[in-house]
């Protein structure tokens, strides 16, 4: 099997699967007052501290929820909710790159509470700039609620600067919001640093556990709670914590920031070699996104494991179909609950026509993955992509 | 083989599948999503694309472990299924957009491109027998859906395979039940799959407009009733007429003819609905036929409907079919397919109906 989907999830790192199961097998409720519920909620605290490190945030801002979904949720829904309500403020300032997790948190916010959305331009790349951010906070500074734009793309990879668009918001005292769960253990990444008031990441992308994730939230913001309950968490996230599952979270976080410069290197090594391996079979071949040696902030200004490309003729489903059956995983970019592919909103945001992103895939490499992977992609895509290109966009069109 | 095998979610494709693996051939099921709008996905609606029946068709490839894929067909469906559909009740006729849809989706796009990407064949569930390329009606004549398939033609059931010709849709229930899977008990859709709430005419109103007319009595010229549009009348129909003034000899009356052209509905008694004699337009023929050598088979004229036999005389891009019983409620649109064979259960042929008349011609069989 050759895994190119590591965007998608990647596989657990053997010292977090065995911190977890161990932790399974120890009872206690960090809520409770005996010594059970003392020794879970120190392995909470400690797994809270160890991420703090790692993140470069302290621990009083971390708040661990059941993943991405559910913390970029809490960031946007819960920011504007105490915002409108302490200041009645209304708009949302959102990348229109964003994950679902975000986009869709906005819309709903739009449809039934009121929420004016200005939706920032992106170049061609899904790079937001600061003078697009300082325009749009300016046309009405006073009733922003939040900001939310993403660290790094999941789909295409592209890096944004957000230190300096943190920069941007800071003198307006505007919170913002950024969704890093593609950027933790792979890009230089310091909360404090970077200046952001909320951070969303989750453990399943880089070696931690599923539906375990943190919203970093600085106590200067508050929000206002999705679910209501036993007041865990700040009192903004209630529900019994997931000790096992922060246990390993917290050791798949620290050994994915430790082995970070190292694995980003050698990540990028090998996805520049798949990209240009890609181009030299297939000519007309595009990439989507930023360059491979693009720089942003001193860093790369794409994932390093991120190789995003659209090919001329041949429809996306299909080559993933092609690709699956001779045992290449990779994705199309989002599907919907169906499993219907759609056009990639973010591509369409940066400009591409329906057919581009239409017939695109996104190879993603992690911590798994070697040179035989990239060599079994690049034997097989030639007669792949000619075989896509016959069928052609014809299940499409007409 | 190397098959693709299209899963609806219901009980017939998923055993369908399950023969075909059983059979030791490479199945990928595919589910087909032909709904436009991301929410008409979402509603838990009758239809057949809906979310519910794509994670049917998924936990059934699961089980059978086989691969699974949905393809986006709803540009395709809405172009050449629906967007017809209403087209040919603007026109006056009554179309049949399963037979459609199986001539332009599943036997055509799906099966086109199948063949593009490296597979030999379509799988699908329906009940008809397809041996060595002859198309017979299924041992199940109450489930029998070659009608939906006569049109197809010889390269195209070439290409398709139909395992459940032999089967009855109980022993299929069984089958499916047999193998733990849980669309064993599933209940059969019936209606339109585009057309959620069954609301035909609710339907065609939205796409064509209200439009007040007439309906006329065909004997007496007389204005009998109003109507909101002719597109929403079909020949043969007699419910939902709403006429003031009663039948002079006091029988339901039937829609006789629609005419979208003047916006008129033509009602009479039962007795003007027979019908006798057909004109098609371009047949499909799986049998071989001489121009104006004419053919005594039996025919079939709507999807549920009775048989009658007839004299059907094949021409160049058309045919004239002769009935030899009178049949009631003949539409433009609607597909005559015959049948022959010692059971009269092989398809011999198949063509669109363009106009029925009501002179019963030659009735003496031949
Ligand atoms: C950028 C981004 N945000 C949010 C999510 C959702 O995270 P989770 O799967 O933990 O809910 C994902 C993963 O799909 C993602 O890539």
């Amino acid at each position: 099997m050759t895994y190119l989907d590591h965007a998608a999830t990647t596989p657990m790192l053997p010292g977090a699967a065995e911190a977890m199961a161990q932790q399974l097998g120890a009872v206690g409720n960090a809520s409770s007052l005996h010594a059970s519920g003392r020794a879970a909620r120190r392995v909470v605290e400690e797994s809270r501290e160890a991420i703090a490190a790692a993140l470069g945030a302290r621990p009083s801002e971390l708040i661990f929820t059941s993943g991405g979904t559910e913390s970029d949720n809490l960031a946007v829904k819960g920011i504007f909710w105490s915002r409108r309500e302490s200041d009645s403020r209304r708009r949302l300032i959102i990348s229109p790159t964003e994950h679902h997790a975000v986009l869709d948190a906005v819309e709903w916010l739009h449809k039934h509470e009121g929420a004016q959305v200005c939706w920032l331009p992106t170049d061609s790349h899904g790079r937001v700039s600061v003078d697009a951010l300082l325009a749009c906070i300016e046309e009405d500074p006073d009733d922003v609620a939040l900001v939310s734009i993403m660290w790094a793309n999941n789909e295409v990879g592209t890096v944004n600067d957000i230190t300096a668009l943190a920069q941007v918001c800071t003198p307006f005292g505007i919170p913002l919001h950024t969704d890093a769960v593609q950027a933790v253990g792979i890009l230089p990444l310091d909360v404090t640093a970077s200046g952001v008031d909320a951070l969303t990441m989750t453990g399943h992308k880089l070696g931690g556990p599923y539906g375990a994730g943190v919203l970093m939230l600085s106590t200067d913001v508050s929000a206002t709670p999705l679910s209501h309950g036993g007041g865990q968490e700040r009192d903004v996230r209630s529900g019994t914590l997931d000790t096992p599952a922060v246990r390993g979270l917290s050791v798949g976080v620290q050994e994915a920031v430790v082995g970070r410069t190292e694995r980003a290197a050698r990540l990028a090594a090998l996805r520049d070699r798949l990209v240009d391996g890609i181009q030299a079979e297939i000519p007309d071949a595009v990439l989507n996104g930023s360059p491979v040696d693009s720089v942003v902030a001193g860093g790369p200004g794409r994932l390093p494991g991120n190789a995003h490309l659209s090919f001329p003729g041949c429809e996306g489903d299909a080559l993933l179909m092609l690709l699956d059956a001779r045992g290449i995983e990779c994705s199309t970019g989002s599907a919907c609950s169906a499993g219907v592919s759609q056009p990639s909103h973010v591509l369409l945001a940066m400009g591409a026509e329906v057919e581009r992103a239409r017939g695109s895939l996104r190879f993603s490499l992690g911590h798994t993955s070697t040179e035989a992977d990239v060599d079994h992609l690049l034997e097989v895509i030639p007669a792949v992509v000619e075989r896509a290109r016959r069928a052609g966009l014809s299940g499409a069109r007409r | 083989m190397n098959v693709i095998a299209a899963m609806s979610g219901g009980v017939d494709s998923a055993v369908a599948s399950a023969l075909m693996v059983e059979a030791g051939h490479a199945v990928t099921g595919i589910h087909l999503a032909l709904a436009s709008t991301p929410d008409a996905s979402r509603i838990g609606s009758r239809g057949c694309c809906t979310v519910a029946d794509a994670n049917d068709a998924r936990r059934v490839a699961d089980v059978l472990d086989i691969p699974f894929y949905v393809w986006n067909l709803a540009d395709r469906f809405r172009a050449d299924v629906v967007d017809d559909f209403v087209a040919e009740y603007a026109a006056g006729r009554t179309p049949n957009p399963c037979v459609r849809c199986n001539e332009r989706i599943k036997f055509a796009a799906v099966l086109d491109r199948a063949l593009a990407l490296g597979f030999d064949a379509v799988v699908t569930g329906h009940h008809a027998r397809l041996d060595a390329g002859v198309l017979r009606r299924s041992v199940d004549v109450g489930k029998d859906q070659s009608y939906v398939l006569a049109t197809l033609t010889d390269r195209q059931l070439g290409l398709a395979v139909f395992p459940l010709g032999e089967m009855t849709k109980d022993q299929v229930r069984q089958e499916a039940a047999r193998r733990g899977l849980l669309v064993a008990d599933k209940p059969d859709s019936h209606d339109i799959c585009f057309i959620a709430d069954g609301d035909t005419r609710g339907f065609l109103g939205k796409h064509l407009g209200a439009r007040i007319g007439d309906v006329i009595d065909d004997q007496t010229g007389h204005v009998v009733g109003q109507h909101h549009g002719a597109h929403g009348f079909t020949v043969g129909q007699r419910r939902g007429l709403s006429l003031g003034v009663p039948a002079a000899d006091g029988k339901p009356r039937y829609v006789l003819s629609v005419s979208v052209a003047d916006n008129t509905v033509r009602v009479g008694p039962g007795e003007a609905l027979e019908i006798g004699f057909i004109r098609t337009g371009a047949p499909v023929w799986h049998t071989d036929v001489a121009v104006g050598e004419p053919l005594d088979c039996i025919v079939q004229l709507r999807a549920h409907g009775m048989t009658s036999p007839a004299t059907v005389t094949p021409y160049e891009h058309r045919t004239e079919i002769a009935l030899h019983r009178g049949q009631r409620g003949i539409a433009a649109g609607q597909t005559a397919v015959f049948y022959g064979g010692a059971d009269a259960d092989v398809v011999l042929g198949a063509a669109r109906i363009e106009t029925a008349d009501r002179v019963l011609t030659d009735t003496s069989p031949r």
